[in-house]
Protein backbone atom coordinates (compact mmCIF):
# COMPACT_ATOMS: atom_id res chain seq x y z
CA UNK A 1 0.00 0.00 0.00
CA UNK A 2 1.37 3.50 -0.44
CA UNK A 3 1.40 6.00 1.91
CA UNK A 4 2.53 9.04 -0.08
CA UNK A 5 0.02 11.33 2.12
CA UNK A 6 1.18 9.99 5.44
CA UNK A 7 4.67 11.02 4.48
CA UNK A 8 3.78 14.45 4.49
CA UNK A 9 2.97 13.96 8.34
CA UNK A 10 5.39 11.70 9.65
CA UNK A 11 8.59 13.30 7.75
CA UNK A 12 12.06 11.62 8.77
CA UNK A 13 13.24 14.86 10.94
CA UNK A 14 9.58 14.41 13.11
CA UNK A 15 10.69 10.57 13.35
CA UNK A 16 14.28 11.49 14.50
CA UNK A 17 12.89 13.94 17.09
CA UNK A 18 10.08 10.83 18.26
CA UNK A 19 12.88 8.64 18.67
CA UNK A 20 15.99 11.36 19.69
CA UNK A 21 14.09 13.60 21.71
CA UNK A 22 16.33 16.46 21.94
CA UNK A 23 16.07 18.51 26.16
CA UNK A 24 14.75 14.89 27.31
CA UNK A 25 14.33 15.57 31.55
CA UNK A 26 13.56 18.08 33.86
CA UNK A 27 15.36 21.16 34.54
CA UNK A 28 15.66 21.33 38.38
CA UNK A 29 16.20 25.10 40.09
CA UNK A 30 14.86 28.04 39.67
CA UNK A 31 12.60 26.75 36.48
CA UNK A 32 8.98 27.89 35.67
CA UNK A 33 6.96 24.31 35.63
CA UNK A 34 3.95 23.99 33.61
CA UNK A 35 2.25 20.98 33.13
CA UNK A 36 -0.63 20.55 30.36
CA UNK A 37 -2.65 17.68 28.63
CA UNK A 38 -4.71 17.18 25.89
CA UNK A 39 -8.09 15.69 27.97
CA UNK A 40 -9.65 14.22 24.38
CA UNK A 41 -6.34 11.56 23.64
CA UNK A 42 -4.36 11.86 27.37
CA UNK A 43 -1.29 13.37 25.96
CA UNK A 44 0.81 14.74 29.24
CA UNK A 45 3.59 17.11 28.67
CA UNK A 46 5.87 18.68 31.39
CA UNK A 47 7.92 21.17 30.76
CA UNK A 48 10.34 22.79 32.47
CA UNK A 49 11.64 26.70 31.40
CA UNK A 50 14.75 28.56 33.08
CA UNK A 51 14.20 32.41 32.19
CA UNK A 52 16.86 34.82 33.10
CA UNK A 53 16.65 38.54 32.09
CA UNK A 54 14.17 38.14 29.21
CA UNK A 55 15.42 35.10 28.19
CA UNK A 56 14.69 31.55 27.91
CA UNK A 57 18.08 30.16 28.90
CA UNK A 58 17.12 26.41 28.98
CA UNK A 59 13.96 24.32 28.16
CA UNK A 60 13.46 20.51 28.99
CA UNK A 61 10.26 18.65 28.39
CA UNK A 62 8.92 15.12 29.92
CA UNK A 63 5.83 13.64 28.56
CA UNK A 64 3.96 10.70 27.24
CA UNK A 65 2.19 10.68 23.44
CA UNK A 66 2.28 10.21 20.10
CA UNK A 67 5.04 10.88 17.93
CA UNK A 68 3.67 14.00 16.25
CA UNK A 69 3.48 15.36 20.14
CA UNK A 70 6.23 14.70 21.37
CA UNK A 71 8.53 15.70 18.21
CA UNK A 72 6.93 18.88 18.16
CA UNK A 73 7.95 19.24 21.89
CA UNK A 74 11.60 18.33 21.43
CA UNK A 75 11.54 20.85 18.34
CA UNK A 76 10.19 23.59 20.48
CA UNK A 77 12.35 23.40 23.46
CA UNK A 78 15.25 23.30 20.59
CA UNK A 79 14.40 26.54 18.72
CA UNK A 80 13.21 28.67 21.81
CA UNK A 81 16.06 28.01 23.49
CA UNK A 82 18.72 31.73 23.65
CA UNK A 83 15.16 33.25 22.12
CA UNK A 84 13.91 36.81 23.97
CA UNK A 85 10.31 35.80 25.63
CA UNK A 86 8.87 38.03 22.94
CA UNK A 87 10.32 36.23 20.69
CA UNK A 88 9.45 32.62 21.88
CA UNK A 89 5.32 34.16 22.45
CA UNK A 90 6.29 35.22 18.51
CA UNK A 91 6.66 31.67 17.78
CA UNK A 92 3.99 30.57 19.19
CA UNK A 93 1.73 32.27 17.00
CA UNK A 94 3.86 31.63 13.83
CA UNK A 95 3.49 27.76 14.78
CA UNK A 96 -0.09 28.47 15.19
CA UNK A 97 -0.49 29.50 12.03
CA UNK A 98 0.99 27.40 10.63
CA UNK A 99 -0.81 24.48 12.23
CA UNK A 100 -3.95 26.52 11.29
CA UNK A 101 -2.76 26.47 7.17
CA UNK A 102 -2.68 30.33 7.52
CA UNK A 103 0.17 33.12 6.16
CA UNK A 104 3.16 33.38 8.58
CA UNK A 105 6.46 35.49 8.39
CA UNK A 106 8.54 32.53 7.72
CA UNK A 107 11.49 35.18 6.88
CA UNK A 108 11.99 36.55 10.39
CA UNK A 109 13.10 33.23 12.02
CA UNK A 110 15.14 30.36 11.10
CA UNK A 111 12.27 27.43 11.87
CA UNK A 112 14.54 24.82 11.06
CA UNK A 113 13.06 21.36 12.08
CA UNK A 114 9.85 22.77 13.04
CA UNK A 115 9.35 23.12 9.18
CA UNK A 116 8.85 19.68 9.07
CA UNK A 117 5.27 20.03 11.06
CA UNK A 118 3.90 22.24 8.63
CA UNK A 119 2.10 18.85 7.01
CA UNK A 120 0.43 18.59 10.19
CA UNK A 121 -1.77 21.50 8.98
CA UNK A 122 -3.51 18.50 6.50
CA UNK A 123 -4.39 16.39 9.46
CA UNK A 124 -6.96 18.43 11.28
CA UNK A 125 -7.41 15.65 13.99
CA UNK A 126 -3.55 15.93 15.07
CA UNK A 127 -3.55 19.60 15.01
CA UNK A 128 -3.44 19.63 18.86
CA UNK A 129 -0.90 16.61 19.06
CA UNK A 130 1.14 18.99 17.56
CA UNK A 131 0.30 22.36 19.56
CA UNK A 132 0.72 20.86 23.01
CA UNK A 133 4.47 21.56 24.03
CA UNK A 134 3.90 25.05 22.48
CA UNK A 135 0.49 26.08 24.48
CA UNK A 136 2.35 24.94 27.66
CA UNK A 137 5.34 27.06 26.90
CA UNK A 138 2.93 30.27 25.66
CA UNK A 139 1.24 29.79 29.15
CA UNK A 140 5.25 29.71 31.31
CA UNK A 141 5.85 32.61 29.16
CA UNK A 142 2.76 34.23 29.63
CA UNK A 143 2.63 33.57 33.55
CA UNK A 144 6.55 35.04 33.82
CA UNK A 145 5.82 37.99 32.62
CA UNK A 146 2.55 39.12 34.09
CA UNK B 1 -28.56 -14.63 11.03
CA UNK B 2 -27.79 -10.97 9.96
CA UNK B 3 -28.83 -10.06 6.33
CA UNK B 4 -26.34 -10.43 4.04
CA UNK B 5 -27.74 -7.12 2.74
CA UNK B 6 -27.04 -5.07 6.16
CA UNK B 7 -24.76 -2.71 4.75
CA UNK B 8 -27.64 -1.44 2.35
CA UNK B 9 -29.37 -0.14 5.55
CA UNK B 10 -26.97 2.37 6.62
CA UNK B 11 -26.27 5.03 3.54
CA UNK B 12 -23.09 6.53 5.06
CA UNK B 13 -21.46 3.38 5.13
CA UNK B 14 -21.25 3.46 1.20
CA UNK B 15 -18.92 5.96 0.55
CA UNK B 16 -14.56 6.28 0.22
CA UNK B 17 -12.43 7.60 2.83
CA UNK B 18 -8.89 8.58 1.41
CA UNK B 19 -9.67 7.00 -1.85
CA UNK B 20 -10.76 3.68 0.24
CA UNK B 21 -14.28 1.78 0.81
CA UNK B 22 -15.10 3.00 4.47
CA UNK B 23 -14.69 0.61 6.87
CA UNK B 24 -16.31 2.05 10.45
CA UNK B 25 -15.20 0.13 13.19
CA UNK B 26 -15.90 2.99 15.64
CA UNK B 27 -19.19 2.19 17.10
CA UNK B 28 -18.46 1.94 20.71
CA UNK B 29 -17.99 5.61 20.27
CA UNK B 30 -21.23 6.27 18.13
CA UNK B 31 -23.18 3.59 15.66
CA UNK B 32 -24.49 4.82 12.17
CA UNK B 33 -28.10 5.21 11.62
CA UNK B 34 -29.85 2.74 9.44
CA UNK B 35 -32.62 4.27 6.69
CA UNK B 36 -35.21 3.28 8.83
CA UNK B 37 -34.40 5.56 11.72
CA UNK B 38 -33.38 8.28 9.40
CA UNK B 39 -36.79 8.59 7.95
CA UNK B 40 -38.78 7.74 11.08
CA UNK B 41 -37.27 11.69 12.67
CA UNK B 42 -37.43 13.19 9.16
CA UNK B 43 -41.22 11.88 8.82
CA UNK B 44 -41.55 13.08 12.02
CA UNK B 45 -40.56 16.62 11.13
CA UNK B 46 -41.75 16.54 7.46
CA UNK B 47 -45.61 15.69 9.18
CA UNK B 48 -46.51 15.52 13.02
CA UNK B 49 -44.13 17.88 14.55
CA UNK B 50 -45.24 19.93 17.85
CA UNK B 51 -44.88 20.10 21.40
CA UNK B 52 -46.16 16.92 23.37
CA UNK B 53 -48.76 16.88 26.10
CA UNK B 54 -50.07 20.42 25.77
CA UNK B 55 -52.05 20.62 22.52
CA UNK B 56 -55.65 19.86 21.90
CA UNK B 57 -54.48 20.21 18.22
CA UNK B 58 -53.88 16.98 15.91
CA UNK B 59 -50.73 17.49 15.48
CA UNK B 60 -50.12 17.73 19.26
CA UNK B 61 -51.97 14.82 19.46
CA UNK B 62 -49.78 13.06 17.03
CA UNK B 63 -46.79 14.27 18.31
CA UNK B 64 -47.33 13.03 22.36
CA UNK B 65 -48.42 9.61 20.39
CA UNK B 66 -45.38 9.04 18.63
CA UNK B 67 -43.38 10.29 21.84
CA UNK B 68 -45.21 7.94 24.42
CA UNK B 69 -45.19 5.14 21.64
CA UNK B 70 -41.37 5.36 22.06
CA UNK B 71 -41.36 5.07 25.53
CA UNK B 72 -43.66 1.84 25.14
CA UNK B 73 -40.95 0.59 22.60
CA UNK B 74 -38.16 1.12 25.29
CA UNK B 75 -40.35 -0.25 28.01
CA UNK B 76 -40.73 -3.61 26.08
CA UNK B 77 -36.99 -3.40 25.29
CA UNK B 78 -35.53 -3.65 28.20
CA UNK B 79 -38.47 -5.33 29.92
CA UNK B 80 -39.52 -2.81 32.73
CA UNK B 81 -42.62 -3.49 34.25
CA UNK B 82 -44.58 0.07 33.76
CA UNK B 83 -43.69 2.69 31.71
CA UNK B 84 -43.41 5.38 34.52
CA UNK B 85 -39.82 3.41 34.97
CA UNK B 86 -38.77 5.04 31.73
CA UNK B 87 -37.69 8.41 31.67
CA UNK B 88 -36.13 10.21 28.88
CA UNK B 89 -32.29 11.70 29.31
CA UNK B 90 -29.78 13.33 27.00
CA UNK B 91 -27.81 10.44 27.64
CA UNK B 92 -25.96 7.79 29.54
CA UNK B 93 -24.15 10.72 31.77
CA UNK B 94 -27.25 12.53 32.00
CA UNK B 95 -29.25 9.39 33.79
CA UNK B 96 -26.46 8.76 35.98
CA UNK B 97 -26.29 12.36 36.88
CA UNK B 98 -29.49 12.43 37.63
CA UNK B 99 -29.40 8.66 39.60
CA UNK B 100 -26.18 10.37 41.78
CA UNK B 101 -27.68 14.15 42.12
CA UNK B 102 -31.60 12.49 43.01
CA UNK B 103 -31.25 9.01 44.99
CA UNK B 104 -27.59 10.02 46.17
CA UNK B 105 -27.80 13.42 47.73
CA UNK B 106 -31.45 12.19 49.06
CA UNK B 107 -29.87 8.57 50.72
CA UNK B 108 -26.10 8.87 51.39
CA UNK B 109 -24.52 10.59 54.63
CA UNK B 110 -20.99 10.85 55.62
CA UNK B 111 -19.85 7.55 56.03
CA UNK B 112 -21.29 5.37 53.78
CA UNK B 113 -19.76 3.89 50.83
CA UNK B 114 -20.51 4.07 47.53
CA UNK B 115 -18.88 1.18 45.03
CA UNK B 116 -17.81 1.10 41.42
CA UNK B 117 -15.36 -0.34 39.53
CA UNK B 118 -11.62 0.37 37.78
CA UNK B 119 -13.41 -0.09 34.87
CA UNK B 120 -15.87 2.59 34.82
CA UNK B 121 -16.36 4.97 32.27
CA UNK B 122 -15.73 8.81 33.32
CA UNK B 123 -19.51 9.26 33.79
CA UNK B 124 -19.47 6.16 35.99
CA UNK B 125 -16.91 7.86 37.83
CA UNK B 126 -17.53 11.11 38.28
CA UNK B 127 -20.47 11.80 39.08
CA UNK B 128 -20.24 9.39 42.59
CA UNK B 129 -16.71 11.10 42.95
CA UNK B 130 -18.50 14.34 43.45
CA UNK B 131 -21.34 12.94 45.82
CA UNK B 132 -19.25 11.42 47.77
CA UNK B 133 -16.92 14.80 48.03
CA UNK B 134 -20.37 16.09 48.90
CA UNK B 135 -21.25 13.57 51.57
CA UNK B 136 -18.21 12.74 53.17
CA UNK B 137 -18.83 9.39 51.55
CA UNK B 138 -16.06 7.05 50.39
CA UNK B 139 -15.67 5.86 46.76
CA UNK B 140 -14.58 2.04 46.80
CA UNK B 141 -13.18 0.80 43.60
CA UNK B 142 -13.50 -2.98 42.90
CA UNK B 143 -9.54 -4.46 41.94
CA UNK B 144 -9.67 -6.14 38.53
CA UNK B 145 -8.34 -9.86 37.54
CA UNK B 146 -5.43 -9.90 35.31
CA UNK B 147 -7.28 -10.52 32.31
CA UNK B 148 -9.81 -7.76 32.88
CA UNK B 149 -12.47 -9.78 34.54
CA UNK B 150 -14.25 -8.98 37.96
CA UNK B 151 -14.56 -11.62 40.14
CA UNK B 152 -17.12 -12.37 42.48
CA UNK B 153 -15.21 -12.35 45.79
CA UNK B 154 -13.57 -9.55 45.01
CA UNK B 155 -17.39 -7.56 44.88
CA UNK B 156 -18.21 -9.93 47.79
CA UNK B 157 -14.99 -8.31 49.73
CA UNK B 158 -15.52 -4.34 48.52
CA UNK B 159 -19.40 -4.31 49.80
CA UNK B 160 -20.21 -4.12 53.20
CA UNK B 161 -23.38 -2.77 54.83
CA UNK B 162 -22.20 0.55 54.75
CA UNK B 163 -22.43 0.64 50.91
CA UNK B 164 -25.56 2.89 50.06
CA UNK B 165 -25.03 2.31 45.94
CA UNK B 166 -23.04 -0.33 43.93
CA UNK B 167 -22.63 1.53 40.19
CA UNK B 168 -20.93 -1.16 37.58
CA UNK B 169 -20.60 -1.18 33.75
CA UNK B 170 -22.53 -4.52 32.41
CA UNK B 171 -19.94 -3.87 29.39
CA UNK B 172 -16.82 -2.49 29.29
CA UNK B 173 -16.13 0.38 26.44
CA UNK B 174 -12.01 -1.03 26.56
CA UNK B 175 -11.92 -4.32 27.39
CA UNK B 176 -15.44 -5.57 26.38
CA UNK B 177 -15.78 -7.62 29.49
CA UNK B 178 -19.35 -8.56 30.32
CA UNK B 179 -19.61 -8.10 33.98
CA UNK B 180 -21.45 -10.34 36.24
CA UNK B 181 -24.16 -7.62 36.70
CA UNK B 182 -26.68 -9.91 37.82
CA UNK B 183 -24.77 -11.62 40.60
CA UNK B 184 -23.49 -8.16 41.85
CA UNK B 185 -27.23 -7.29 41.99
CA UNK B 186 -27.44 -10.41 44.22
CA UNK B 187 -24.80 -8.96 46.45
CA UNK B 188 -25.58 -5.13 46.74
CA UNK B 189 -28.95 -6.13 47.76
CA UNK B 190 -27.94 -8.93 50.59
CA UNK B 191 -25.86 -5.56 51.88
CA UNK B 192 -29.05 -3.10 51.26
CA UNK B 193 -27.51 -0.95 48.38
CA UNK B 194 -29.10 -0.07 45.57
CA UNK B 195 -27.43 -1.35 41.79
CA UNK B 196 -26.93 1.46 39.18
CA UNK B 197 -26.00 -0.57 35.66
CA UNK B 198 -24.45 1.58 32.83
CA UNK B 199 -25.79 -0.36 29.49
CA UNK B 200 -24.08 2.16 27.73
CA UNK B 201 -22.07 -0.67 25.95
CA UNK B 202 -24.63 -3.28 26.46
CA UNK B 203 -27.80 -2.31 25.02
CA UNK B 204 -27.30 -1.83 21.58
CA UNK B 205 -25.39 -5.81 21.45
CA UNK B 206 -27.38 -7.95 23.62
CA UNK B 207 -30.72 -8.53 25.06
CA UNK B 208 -31.64 -6.71 28.29
CA UNK B 209 -34.06 -7.67 31.10
CA UNK B 210 -33.56 -4.81 33.87
CA UNK B 211 -36.44 -7.21 35.80
CA UNK B 212 -34.02 -10.42 35.30
CA UNK B 213 -30.96 -8.51 36.40
CA UNK B 214 -32.58 -6.82 39.10
CA UNK B 215 -31.09 -4.24 38.98
CA UNK B 216 -32.46 -0.50 40.59
CA UNK B 217 -31.40 1.83 37.83
CA UNK B 218 -29.86 1.31 34.42
CA UNK B 219 -28.44 3.89 32.04
CA UNK B 220 -28.30 3.88 28.36
CA UNK B 221 -27.45 6.25 25.19
CA UNK B 222 -29.81 5.96 22.37
CA UNK B 223 -27.04 6.89 19.98
CA UNK B 224 -24.63 3.81 19.64
CA UNK B 225 -27.90 1.92 19.12
CA UNK B 226 -28.60 3.15 15.83
CA UNK B 227 -30.70 6.08 17.25
CA UNK B 228 -29.77 9.60 17.15
CA UNK B 229 -27.71 11.88 19.19
CA UNK B 230 -29.31 13.07 22.37
CA UNK B 231 -31.42 10.58 23.85
CA UNK B 232 -31.00 8.30 26.24
CA UNK B 233 -32.77 6.28 29.15
CA UNK B 234 -32.32 6.59 32.71
CA UNK B 235 -34.82 3.34 34.20
CA UNK B 236 -35.48 3.26 37.64
CA UNK B 237 -37.71 0.85 39.90
CA UNK B 238 -41.07 3.05 40.64
CA UNK B 239 -40.91 2.62 44.33
CA UNK B 240 -36.98 4.13 44.38
CA UNK B 241 -38.06 6.75 41.71
CA UNK B 242 -41.37 7.84 43.41
CA UNK B 243 -39.21 8.91 46.62
CA UNK B 244 -36.89 10.77 44.32
CA UNK B 245 -36.92 14.30 43.83
CA UNK B 246 -36.43 15.66 40.75
CA UNK B 247 -33.55 17.32 39.85
CA UNK B 248 -34.53 19.55 36.81
CA UNK B 249 -37.49 22.20 37.46
CA UNK B 250 -39.73 23.78 34.82
CA UNK B 251 -42.54 23.78 32.11
CA UNK B 252 -43.14 20.34 31.35
CA UNK B 253 -42.53 18.27 34.66
CA UNK B 254 -45.23 20.23 37.21
CA UNK B 255 -48.59 19.15 38.68
CA UNK B 256 -49.29 22.53 39.85
CA UNK B 257 -47.56 25.85 40.28
CA UNK B 258 -47.99 28.04 42.90
CA UNK B 259 -46.16 31.27 44.54
CA UNK B 260 -44.36 29.64 46.82
CA UNK B 261 -44.53 26.09 46.59
CA UNK B 262 -45.10 23.46 43.48
CA UNK B 263 -46.26 19.91 43.16
CA UNK B 264 -45.02 17.61 40.54
CA UNK B 265 -46.07 15.58 37.94
CA UNK B 266 -46.57 12.02 38.63
CA UNK B 267 -43.91 9.09 36.75
CA UNK B 268 -41.80 9.69 34.24
CA UNK B 269 -42.86 13.18 33.77
CA UNK B 270 -41.71 14.51 36.85
CA UNK B 271 -38.10 13.82 35.76
CA UNK B 272 -38.40 15.49 32.31
CA UNK B 273 -38.36 18.80 32.73
CA UNK B 274 -38.68 21.34 29.66
CA UNK B 275 -39.52 20.48 26.27
CA UNK B 276 -38.31 16.70 25.71
CA UNK B 277 -35.74 15.49 22.86
CA UNK B 278 -39.30 14.68 21.25
CA UNK B 279 -37.38 13.72 17.35
CA UNK B 280 -34.86 11.35 19.08
CA UNK B 281 -36.81 10.10 21.01
CA UNK B 282 -38.81 8.67 17.70
CA UNK B 283 -35.51 7.94 16.49
CA UNK B 284 -34.64 5.61 19.12
CA UNK B 285 -38.29 4.22 18.83
CA UNK B 286 -37.51 3.54 15.04
CA UNK B 287 -33.62 2.00 16.35
CA UNK B 288 -35.61 -0.25 18.41
CA UNK B 289 -37.99 -1.43 16.08
CA UNK B 290 -35.22 -2.29 13.90
CA UNK B 291 -33.12 -3.88 16.37
CA UNK B 292 -35.69 -6.05 17.30
CA UNK B 293 -36.22 -7.02 13.22
CA UNK B 294 -32.37 -7.84 12.91
CA UNK B 295 -32.58 -9.75 16.87
CA UNK B 296 -30.84 -8.76 19.32
CA UNK B 297 -29.66 -12.73 19.81
CA UNK B 298 -28.56 -12.49 16.18
CA UNK B 299 -26.60 -9.57 16.63
CA UNK B 300 -24.53 -11.19 19.46
CA UNK B 301 -24.34 -14.16 17.82
CA UNK B 302 -22.59 -12.12 15.37
CA UNK B 303 -20.70 -10.23 17.06
CA UNK B 304 -19.21 -12.74 19.53
CA UNK B 305 -18.41 -14.89 16.34
CA UNK B 306 -16.56 -11.63 14.45
CA UNK B 307 -14.39 -10.96 17.49
CA UNK B 308 -13.26 -14.44 17.88
CA UNK B 309 -11.99 -14.27 14.46
CA UNK B 310 -10.73 -10.92 14.88
CA UNK B 311 -8.24 -11.88 17.82
CA UNK B 312 -7.47 -15.12 16.60
CA UNK B 313 -5.89 -12.73 12.93
CA UNK B 314 -5.05 -10.33 15.20
CA UNK B 315 -2.48 -12.04 17.08
CA UNK B 316 -0.76 -13.18 14.08
CA UNK B 317 0.59 -9.56 13.66
CA UNK B 318 3.78 -9.54 15.63
CA UNK B 319 4.05 -6.91 19.11
CA UNK B 320 0.35 -6.68 18.89
CA UNK B 321 -0.89 -6.45 22.34
CA UNK B 322 -4.85 -7.36 23.27
CA UNK B 323 -6.37 -6.01 26.26
CA UNK B 324 -9.38 -7.93 28.41
CA UNK B 325 -10.34 -11.40 28.50
CA UNK B 326 -8.85 -13.51 26.10
CA UNK B 327 -12.38 -15.57 25.35
CA UNK B 328 -14.48 -13.92 22.78
CA UNK B 329 -17.76 -15.19 24.78
CA UNK B 330 -17.13 -13.04 27.55
CA UNK B 331 -16.87 -9.92 25.57
CA UNK B 332 -18.87 -8.04 23.68
CA UNK B 333 -17.96 -6.40 20.23
CA UNK B 334 -15.17 -4.89 20.38
CA UNK B 335 -11.15 -5.29 20.32
CA UNK B 336 -9.09 -2.98 21.74
CA UNK B 337 -5.33 -3.33 21.33
CA UNK B 338 -1.82 -1.69 20.64
CA UNK B 339 1.35 -1.71 18.64
CA UNK B 340 4.39 -2.24 19.37
CA UNK B 341 5.87 1.12 20.23
CA UNK B 342 3.88 2.61 17.96
CA UNK B 343 1.57 5.04 19.49
CA UNK B 344 -2.21 4.43 18.76
CA UNK B 345 -2.54 8.00 17.19
CA UNK B 346 -0.12 7.18 14.78
CA UNK B 347 -1.87 3.44 14.26
CA UNK B 348 -5.23 5.11 13.81
CA UNK B 349 -4.00 8.23 11.34
CA UNK B 350 -2.44 5.05 8.98
CA UNK B 351 -5.71 3.36 9.20
CA UNK B 352 -7.64 6.03 8.31
CA UNK B 353 -5.69 6.48 5.65
CA UNK B 354 -6.69 3.10 4.40
CA UNK B 355 -9.99 4.25 4.65
CA UNK B 356 -10.56 2.15 8.51
CA UNK B 357 -11.80 4.84 11.11
CA UNK B 358 -10.79 3.18 14.52
CA UNK B 359 -10.69 4.87 18.16
CA UNK B 360 -7.46 6.27 19.94
CA UNK B 361 -6.57 7.46 23.45
CA UNK B 362 -7.96 6.87 26.62
CA UNK B 363 -11.41 6.02 25.56
CA UNK B 364 -12.52 8.21 28.72
CA UNK B 365 -11.51 5.55 31.13
CA UNK B 366 -7.79 6.98 32.78
CA UNK B 367 -8.82 5.02 35.94
CA UNK B 368 -8.42 1.82 33.91
CA UNK B 369 -5.79 3.12 31.58
CA UNK B 370 -3.34 3.43 34.61
CA UNK B 371 -4.26 0.20 35.78
CA UNK B 372 -3.47 -1.25 32.45
CA UNK B 373 -0.23 1.14 32.61
CA UNK B 374 -0.66 2.50 28.84
CA UNK B 375 -1.35 6.21 28.64
CA UNK B 376 -3.56 5.22 25.37
CA UNK B 377 -4.99 2.22 23.07
CA UNK B 378 -6.46 2.04 19.97
CA UNK B 379 -9.57 -0.01 19.63
CA UNK B 380 -11.50 -1.31 17.03
CA UNK B 381 -15.50 -1.85 17.48
CA UNK B 382 -17.72 -4.10 15.56
CA UNK B 383 -21.94 -4.19 15.26
CA UNK B 384 -24.02 -5.59 12.60
CA UNK B 385 -23.06 -4.18 9.83
CA UNK B 386 -19.00 -5.25 10.54
CA UNK B 387 -18.22 -8.69 9.02
CA UNK B 388 -15.30 -10.47 8.67
CA UNK B 389 -13.95 -8.68 5.37
CA UNK B 390 -13.90 -5.49 7.47
CA UNK B 391 -11.77 -7.43 10.01
CA UNK B 392 -8.90 -8.22 7.30
CA UNK B 393 -8.83 -4.86 5.99
CA UNK B 394 -8.11 -3.72 9.69
CA UNK B 395 -5.36 -6.35 9.74
CA UNK B 396 -3.87 -5.34 6.41
CA UNK B 397 -4.45 -1.97 7.88
CA UNK B 398 -2.06 -2.70 10.98
CA UNK B 399 0.57 -4.78 8.82
CA UNK B 400 1.33 -1.47 6.61
CA UNK B 401 0.92 0.70 9.58
CA UNK B 402 3.78 -1.79 11.51
CA UNK B 403 5.83 -1.56 7.63
CA UNK B 404 5.24 2.47 7.40
CA UNK B 405 6.79 3.14 11.64
CA UNK B 406 9.11 0.10 10.85
CA UNK B 407 10.77 1.67 7.69
CA UNK B 408 10.84 5.67 9.46
CA UNK B 409 12.15 4.74 12.55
Amino acid sequence: MSFNNLDQLYRSVIMDHYKNPRNKGSLEENSVTIDMNNPTCGDRIHLTLKLNDDVVEDAKFDGEGCSISMSSASMMTQIVKGKKLDEALELADIFSKMMLGEDFDDEKYDLGDVEALQGVAKFPARIKCATLAWKAMEKGVNNEKK
Amino acid sequence: MIPNDIKSYFPILNQEVNGHPLVYLDSAATSQKPIQVIEAISNYYNLDNSNVHRGVHTLGNRATDSYEGAREKVRKFINASSTQEVIFTRGTTTALNTVASGYGRQNVQEGDEIVITYMEHHSNIIPWQQLAKEKGAVLKYIDLEADGTISLEKVRETITPQTKIVSMMYVSNVLGTINPIKEVAQIAHENGAVVVADLAQAAPHMKIDVQDLDVDFAAFSGHKMCAPTGIGVLYGKKALLEEMEPVEFGGEMIDFVGLTESTWKELPWKFEGGTPIIASAIGLGAAIDFLEEIGLDNIAAHEHKLVGYAMDQLETIDGLQIFGPRDPMKRCGLVTFNLDDVHPHDVATVLDMSGIAVRAGHHCAQPLMKWLQVTATARASFYMYNDEEDVDRLVAGLRSAKEYFGDVF
